[in-house]
């Protein structure tokens, strides 16, 4: 099958639908990038050029913004509303506690407080994640404050699979989605059907079966998580890795199925450890499978602290195969393990 | 060292490159003829049997149960028993010095290709060469990749054609939902190819096409080999069409699967989750409704075309599994003494999956026997 990057899987997402609906707007700032300059429209598509070629496909459909992100989120909430399906780009996920009202006290609000009536359609697309030394404010991995927010739906694809069809899903829709893409994946290849195609929410996917230890990784973290699986395959170690696609909904059910055989749990989180997915989902588990549990679930984070710019430290942040393959062994082998 | 024979990895498809050994069925020193089910596998996407290549006795069984072999590698020996041991070590010695995985997995044979056929994209995948043509038609909601275990084995000495019906696999999904429909496609597939007469051997719904073909055109069907087939009677399993379109997640779409196949093991993780990245293309909702709707409508099977089959000429074999699920195998009796039918025992609708090795056998004989 025909092999395409992440960056690609997305834009060809956001075509198709485009395509498909006319009422799918795009907006963000320079998401047509330098408008005004002739030859030149198109020459950014966003800060990494996710939405290029967009605008000269779809004229009028693809809008600049000032940076202004409490306006223009609250344009999205807004255009949502009144019939259209925005896809509004909001750069660094870093940069989105300057429209915090607008989407968890409006967005997140409308279909609840005006009694079903009202539907809100609308995608921020954004970027998270550590790992190309831009620093404390243009890389964290905030997905957990917005998977605490009922009535917002939030999806984090690790594979351009599972990127477009998790996009044209977030644009069909009918409640806010936040979109997380972490930068470092844009460049990863793999198979894509050129056809459209949807991913549903709240289905994790079983990206590795094994008997031994249950691993559930999200964004990036699902490729390391492959490669320290490989590793402890080696030792005899048999790893499967969850992939919840979807923090929320988040489809518990699969998760405990797992575990229920494994009876072991280690969770991959690139954000922070407090109140992170990765505390959540240690927890759910503890309620609900403890019988089942042969050894302390184990979570695999970065540490409570800003992510640093030093690219040594950096790169020491961010879970790596290596310690998730350590924490894997602990629970399997190690001193927290019971028999 | 005459009258060695490796017992290798198979290759199932395109992507295999290693499998895991899940366990032998024979033991060490065990008679076996060409065919005979000598050890369970697993590749990432399904389970199979490995089957003897040649006649003589298993001498050593290499691979351990468990064990991950890259594909071409050594699973055992067999050999005839005069063959002494150390020649037996030397061969096993040789292989293993000399083998470089990888290599077999990346000889990539061919690869699925699209024709147009009247304003349709159709996709097929091609193998072998020869004077007499096969076509291979799947089921309602298969694809080419049904045939995985056999079109290859079936193109030595052929050319054998696997295709992807409107709606399916990787062709358009743009589809009305009639026999007459699918068998305009297949000969407008012969059309487009330069065939002018093939075999058919149709699958499930396949099977009521590639009938359907015969009938109409008779001069290009040489003859038809029809597996589990619809078309000869009205009763079909409602609940699976119904199921089959219904199911959105993988725990569903597993039980529905499981009706297929009389061992449910078969239906593995990865099989459930290709399948539902198919059922999740745009279009193919309504492509399956429209195939149930026409073909099987109210749950009941609309053509039956077992009386004109009987007083048509064309050459006809049934094969079926006796633990069929979907279609009665109680229809395989329903061209009795018009053409033979081969009930497999313990066998399930997928019977050309479950039971490979002797399908291939029944369809070669059948085939060769008119060539």
């Amino acid at each position: 099958m025909r092999r395409i990057t992440f960056m690609q899987a997305i834009n060809e997402a956001l075509a198709q639908e485009m395509e498909r609906d006319p009422t799918v707007v795009v907006f963000g700032e320079d998401n047509a990038g330098g408008a005004g300059a002739p030859g030149e429209d198109d020459a950014w598509g966003g800060v990494m050029g996710v939405t290029k070629g967009l605008y000269h496909s779809f004229p009028g459909r693809v809008l600049d913004t000032p940076i202004s992100e409490s306006a223009f989120i609250g344009a999205a909430a807004g255009a949502a509303c009144s019939g259209l399906r925005p896809v509004a780009e909001l750069m660094f996920v870093d940069f989105m506690g300057v429209c915090f009202d607008q989407i968890f006290n409006q967005a997140a609000k409308f279909r609840y407080m005006f009694g079903g009536k009202a539907r809100t359609p609308m995608v921020i697309r954004t970027m998270y994640g550590a790992g190309i030394r831009a620093a404390g404010q243009h890389s964290q991995s905030l997905y957990p404050i917005f998977t605490h927010i009922p009535g917002l739906k939030v999806a984090i694809p690790s594979s351009p699979y599972d990127a477009k069809g998790l996009m044209i899903q977030a644009i069909r829709d009918d409640d806010p989605v936040i979109f997380f893409e972490n930068k470092v994946l844009y460049a990863v290849e793999g198979e894509v059907p050129e056809e459209s195609y949807t991913v549903p929410f709240g289905e994790a996917n079983f990206v590795r079966e094994g008997d031994d230890v249950t691993i559930v990784a999200i964004g990036r973290m699902v490729s390391f998580a492959e490669q320290a699986a490989e590793e402890l395959a080696g030792d005899g170690i048999e790893c499967e890795i969850l992939d919840p696609r979807t923090t929320s909904p988040l489809d518990e059910e699969s998760i405990y199925e797992s575990v229920e055989n494994t009876g072991r749990l280690v969770v991959v989180d690139e954000s922070n450890p407090r109140c992170s997915l990765a505390s959540d989902i240690a927890a759910l588990v503890a309620q609900n499978c403890f019988e089942d549990l042969k050894a302390a679930p184990k979570m695999v984070t970065a540490p409570h602290t800003p992510p640093p710019f030093s690219p040594t430290l950096e790169d020491a942040y961010v879970p790596d195969p290596e310690r998730i393959a350590a924490a894997a062994r602990e629970v399997v082998e190690g001193a927290g393990a019971r028999a | 060292m005459s009258g060695i024979v490796k017992l290798g990895m198979p290759k199932w498809g395109l992507s295999m490159t290693e499998g895991q050994l899940v366990r032998w069925l024979v033991e060490e020193g065990a008679e076996l003829k060409p065919g005979d089910e000598v050890a369970e596998a697993e590749s990432e996407k399904i389970n199979g049997t490995v089957e003897a290549p040649a006649a003589g006795v298993l001498r050593r069984r290499v691979a351990r149960e468990g064990e991950v072999i890259p594909v071409g590698g050594l699973l055992g020996v067999i050999a005839d028993p005069a063959v002494p041991e150390g020649e037996i070590d030397s061969f096993i010695e040789e292989f293993q010095a000399t083998f470089v995985p990888g290599e077999a997995g990346e000889e990539a044979g061919p690869e699925p290709q699209t024709v147009e056929v009247g304003g349709r994209s159709i996709r097929y995948l091609k193998h072998g060469e020869g004077e007499e043509t096969a076509i291979l038609l799947h089921g309602f909601g298969g694809d080419l990749n049904n045939w995985l275990f056999n079109q290859e084995v079936l193109a030595d000495g052929r050319a054998v054609y696997a295709l992807d019906f409107p709606g399916h696999g990787g062709s358009t999904k743009e589809v009305e939902g009639t026999l007459d429909e699918l068998a305009g496609v297949v000969s407008g597939f012969m059309d487009a190819l330069g065939i002018e007469r093939a075999h058919l051997v149709g699958h499930s719904m396949g099977g009521a096409v590639a009938a359907t073909l015969a009938l109409a055109r008779p001069e290009r069907v040489a003859s038809l080999v029809l597996i589990a087939s619809a078309g000869l009677g009205p009763e079909i399993n409602e609940e699976y069409i119904r199921g089959f379109i219904a199911a959105g997640r993988r725990k569903e779409m597993k039980s529905v699967l499981q009706l297929l196949f009389a061992d449910p093991d078969l239906v593995t993780r990865q099989l459930v989750n290709d399948v539902l990245k198919y059922k999740r293309l745009d279009g193919v909702d309504e492509a399956l409704k429209k195939l149930a709707g026409g073909i099987f409508p109210g749950g009941r099977q609309a053509n039956v075309l077992t009386s004109r089959l009987t007083e048509s000429e064309v050459p006809i074999l049934v094969i079926w599994g006796d633990k069929d699920a979907i279609l009665p195998p109680e229809h395989a009796a329903e061209l009795s003494g018009r053409a033979p039918a081969e009930v497999l025992e313990g066998r399930g609708h997928m019977v050309q999956m479950e039971a490979a090795g002797e399908v291939n056998r029944l369809i070669e004989d059948f085939i060769g026997g008119l060539e």
